[in-house]
Parts: C-alpha cells; sequence; structure tokens
C-alpha cells in the first residue's frame, strides 16, 4: 500500500480521522504521518477525543468510568470510548461526570448559549440577521441577556465563561454611557 | 420533484450570484438535531431507525414549509442516483454508505436539505450562493423550527442539542463557506493562510469533502466550537475570518494583475484552451483547468463564458452526473471521453 498523501512512499501508518462530519481512512507513510500528526494536533478529531478521554480517566477512579452505563439505550463508557459516539441524548447525563470537562475541552466552554426548542423556551437568540452583517447589532445582546447568562455561567461553575460575560457587560455599559453623553 | 429534474436545473447555491461571489462559492450551515431518548442512528436497531424515519417524515408532513420538498428514501435509490445527491452536496458521502432507513428532504431550489438517519436523527442543512451565511440561518432557523413543534428534540438547558458525537453539542451547528483562492496557492501564500485558520479552531477541508486535500484551489473553512457560543456569535466569528481570507485573496490577485499579468494570461488561457480541445479528461484535470478559467472569468481576461457557466460545469463533470446525463453506467475510461465532448459543447456555444 502507498501512501495517501506523497503517493511515493510505502505507507505504514494507518489513522481514521473525522473532519467536520466525514471520516476518512488514512494510510501514510512514516514522514507524512508526522506532518500529519502535526496538523492533526489543531482539530478536535477522534483522536484527539479519546486522548482527552485518557487523560480525565488518570484524574478519575477509572473503575467508575468504566462501570457506567447509559439506563436509556444501554451504552456503557467503555462502548463510548471504544465507539466515540454516545447511544442517546440520556447518555450525556449518565457519563456526565466525565462529559463536562470533555466538552469543555473540544469546546472551550461546557454551557450552552444558543437556541432552545420552542416549547423550552430561551428566546434570546431568535433574532433575524441582516444580510452582510458582521458585528452584533444594537440591542442584540442586552445587559438584560447578558446578566441571565452570566448567572447560569456561575451557577453551572463556569468561570471562564463567567469572566467573559461579565468584560462584555463592562464593555455593552461603558460605551451605552458614552453614547448616552454624545447625545 | 424527481430525482431526475434536478438534472436540468442548477441549484441555487451554484449561480454565481450574492455577496463576494467572485471568491466565494456557497455558505453553507447545518443544524444536528435528535429526538429524545431515540438511540442515536450507529446505536439503533433496524426497527427504531424505522420508527425514526417515520416520525421524521410524519413530522415533515406536518409543516407548511417541508411538505411542499421531496423526500427521497436511500433503500429506493441506486448507487448512481445516491452518488448524484452527493455531488450536488445534498447529502454527505456517509449517507450515501449504509442503507438503513435513510432518507434526505430535498427543496425544489436545492436550498435546504434533511438529512434522516445519518450521523444524527436529523441534519438540516442550508446551502446560499456567495457569502451569505445570515440568509442561511433565516432558513435553517424557520426549518429548524417547523421540525422542532412536532418532534421532541434531545436537549438539555447546560449542553444544548445533545448529539452523537460530542464536538457538535450545543448549538449543533457547523457554518461553512466555501471558497476558490487560486491566487493565495498561486503566490504560496495559502500555508501561512491555513495554519492561522488551524490556530483559530476552524478547519479546512476540499470541495468534496473525502480527504483534506484541495483540488482546485477550493477550500472550505468550517467552524470547530459548537457549544458555548450563540449560533450569531458562532456566525459573526466565521464572517470576520472569512472576511480576511477575502481580503488577501483580493490583493493577491491585484498584485498578480499588476506585476505578472503576462504569466496569468498565459496560464489562464492555456487552460481555457486544454478544456476546449481535449478528447479524454480526468475530474481531477478537469477541476484544476476550469479553477483558472473562472479565475480568468473573475478577472475579465476570459469573457466569452460567465461564471454561473462555469458553476455548472463543476457539477456536470462529476461521475454520477455524466452517468445520469448519459443515462446509463460508465466506465472510468467511458467517462473521461464524455467528460471532455460535455465540456468542449458547453465551452464552443
Ligand atoms: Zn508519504
Ligand atoms: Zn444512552
Amino acid at each position: 500500500m502507498i501512501c495517501d498523501i506523497c503517493g511515493k512512499n510505502p505507507a505504514t501508518v494507518h489513522l481514521t480521522e473525522i473532519i467536520d462530519d466525514q471520516m476518512n481512512e488514512l494510510h501514510l507513510c512514516e514522514e507524512c504521518a508526522h506532518k500529519k500528526s502535526a496538523q492533526m494536533e489543531q482539530q478536535f478529531g477522534l483522536s484527539d477525543l479519546l486522548a482527552g478521554l485518557a487523560g480525565f480517566e488518570k484524574q478519575k477512579d477509572e473503575k467508575e468510568g468504566i462501570a457506567l452505563k447509559c439506563p436509556n439505550c444501554g451504552m456503557t463508557f467503555k462502548d463510548f470510548k471504544k465507539i466515540g459516539r454516545l447511544g442517546c441524548g440520556e447518555c450525556y447525563a449518565a457519563f456526565r461526570s466525565f462529559l463536562g470537562p470533555l466538552l469543555k475541552r473540544i469546546h472551550g466552554s461546557n454551557l450552552h448559549c444558543g437556541k432552545a426548542p420552542g416549547s423550552r423556551i430561551a428566546k434570546l437568540t431568535r433574532r433575524k440577521i441582516e444580510p452582510g452583517e458582521t458585528r452584533a447589532a444594537p440591542g442584540q445582546d442586552t445587559v438584560a441577556e447578558l446578566r441571565i447568562r452570566l448567572q447560569k455561567a456561575v451557577e453551572a461553575e463556569a468561570y471562564e465563561e463567567a469572566a467573559r460575560l461579565r468584560d462584555r457587560i463592562k464593555e455593552l455599559e461603558r460605551t451605552a454611557h458614552q453614547e448616552g453623553k454624545k447625545e | 420533484m424527481r430525482l431526475n429534474d434536478l438534472l436540468t436545473h442548477t441549484s441555487e447555491w451554484l449561480k454565481g450570484t450574492g455577496p463576494h461571489s467572485d471568491i466565494v462559492i456557497s455558505s453553507r450551515l447545518r443544524l444536528a438535531r435528535n429526538i429524545d431518548k431515540q438511540p442515536f442512528p450507529h446505536w439503533s436497531s433496524k426497527k427504531q431507525s424505522k420508527s425514526t424515519l417515520e416520525a421524521c417524515r410524519e413530522a415533515a408532513g406536518k409543516s407548511d414549509l417541508i411538505r411542499k420538498m421531496t423526500i427521497f428514501v436511500l433503500e429506493d435509490l441506486d448507487t448512481v442516483d445516491k452518488q448524484f445527491l452527493v455531488e450536488r452536496h445534498l447529502m454527505s458521502y456517509e449517507h450515501a454508505q449504509k442503507t438503513n432507513s435513510k432518507a434526505v428532504i430535498v427543496d425544489e431550489d436545492e436550498v435546504v436539505s434533511v438529512m434522516i438517519n445519518e450521523e444524527d436523527h436529523i441534519r438540516a442543512q442550508v446551502m446560499q450562493s456567495g457569502f451569505n451565511l445570515p440568509e442561511a440561518w433565516n432558513v435553517i432557523n424557520k426549518v429548524d423550527d417547523a421540525l422542532a413543534k412536532e418532534l421532541n428534540y434531545a436537549f438539555s438547558p447546560e449542553w444544548g442539542y445533545l448529539t452523537a458525537c460530542p464536538t457538535n453539542a450545543g448549538t449543533g451547528m457547523r457554518g461553512s463557506v466555501m471558497l476558490h483562492l487560486p491566487a493565495l496557492v498561486m503566490t504560496r501564500q495559502i500555508n501561512q493562510v491555513l495554519a492561522a485558520i488551524a490556530k483559530l479552531s476552524f478547519t479546512t477541508r476540499g470541495l468534496y469533502g473525502e480527504g483534506t486535500q484541495a483540488t482546485g484551489n477550493f477550500f472550505q473553512i468550517s467552524n470547530q466550537v459548537s457549544l458555548g457560543q450563540s449560533e450569531t456569535d458562532i456566525i459573526q466569528n466565521i464572517n470576520n475570518l472569512i472576511r480576511q481570507i477575502i481580503e488577501q485573496e483580493s490583493q493577491c490577485r491585484e498584485t498578480l494583475m499588476n506585476s505578472n499579468r503576462g504569466m496569468l494570461e498565459d496560464k489562464i488561457s492555456r487552460s481555457f484552451g486544454i478544456l476546449k480541445s481535449a478528447h479524454i479528461i480526468t475530474s481531477q484535470e478537469t477541476t484544476e483547468l476550469l479553477s483558472l478559467v473562472r479565475l480568468g472569468c473573475d478577472l475579465g481576461i476570459i469573457k466569452d463564458i460567465n461564471r454561473r457557466h462555469v458553476n455548472e460545469l463543476f457539477l456536470l463533470i462529476q461521475p454520477a452526473h455524466l452517468q445520469k446525463i448519459e443515462n446509463k453506467k460508465l466506465t472510468s475510461q467511458e467517462r473521461d471521453i464524455k467528460r471532455a465532448e460535455l465540456i468542449r459543447s458547453k465551452l464552443s456555444k
């Protein structure tokens, strides 16, 4: 088998990578695999995900994680580690102690602040964006909305998110103050 | 609408219109959604997958917006038809692989498509021509609301929409912008740009998704983070990044035109010449040459063909499209001949 990248050397390294929603098998030579792994470190692929999990396991009791099982779909934590996919929405609650830190590692935050399904309202983000708009329009993130998010963040002990929101509130209050002066 | 109707029809996103359509081909948003308590597709039994499909189909039938679209159940389609939908970017390559109660709902303009039983129960997608994520959001938000009215989604106030892979949790949203960056590639500045993008936790991939190689100077840039930012924040972050890349590509094009116009005209005209005269041509070579022809249209070096026709050719020269046009199975060698024929006829008009 020949390397997928350079097409010259024999492939000795076999990788599965996930980019966006595509799973790819890669067969690479030593040299290209080396370059590729440097590149992959900057992406959140499956390998990163599982490396992340391995890290948490050291901190947590390994047996505790392995014994976890989702009561709704029967997926065990071991299954999840092997497959890299959860079994159902309830798995998130079942593996909560591991997923919280994992989500934070993947996304830099583990607190949702986007849309919610209609019945469970949080209409904060439902706003029409004008074509070509790049910056938040006035009135999008109102201080009141941000304060709600801040409170949620503090409750969830998401302190980095909370700090970001606090700065944003300060900034908004300052500009509001300045605009008030101008008028 | 029948599948074959799509053949005579230019997808909305290929029209070559919309903001910055010289550099930005298309803007795409997709939302991942799952039904509460139902096992995700990879973890579902055949029976469960079937019930997911039925639930989604029923929900679609109740919505005024989605009812008028067409649903294709993949079990009813042959390999070429499935590949045809992939080539039109109406569904993913993965979705075409195994058939376990999979389906895709497509609207007539090919702006909206909804994959059922892909990695998540629902993957809704909206494609717009040019640089226009905000409009894509307006459309996909309505599609999502319509489905949410009928389906109970797996959702947690803390972690948002719950998805099969934790990398999609939160908003479940991925925004992708397809860029044509020939000048950055020619001047070898592209690697710097790509390295900078990767540092910002965005990903880049090629035109047709498979592998990471970018053929024809096409790059698709997507956000990685889907949790902790609102949909509007995510769109704004992508927009800010894309704006910078557009600016860099424009500057590079200008520099090339000022300092290397002769070389550029030569390269572009030769590419046009090969396409107009070849009798056997692979899709890879075609894509590379068409990329330069497209640049020629953007720069006013080629005047006898417009961008929309070039865009159309990118679509038509692909394997399943050629086979649909000929209405029979073709080997790879046969396709290379038919492809050359098609290109000659389209470019000589
Ligand atoms: Zn190699
Ligand atoms: Zn589960």
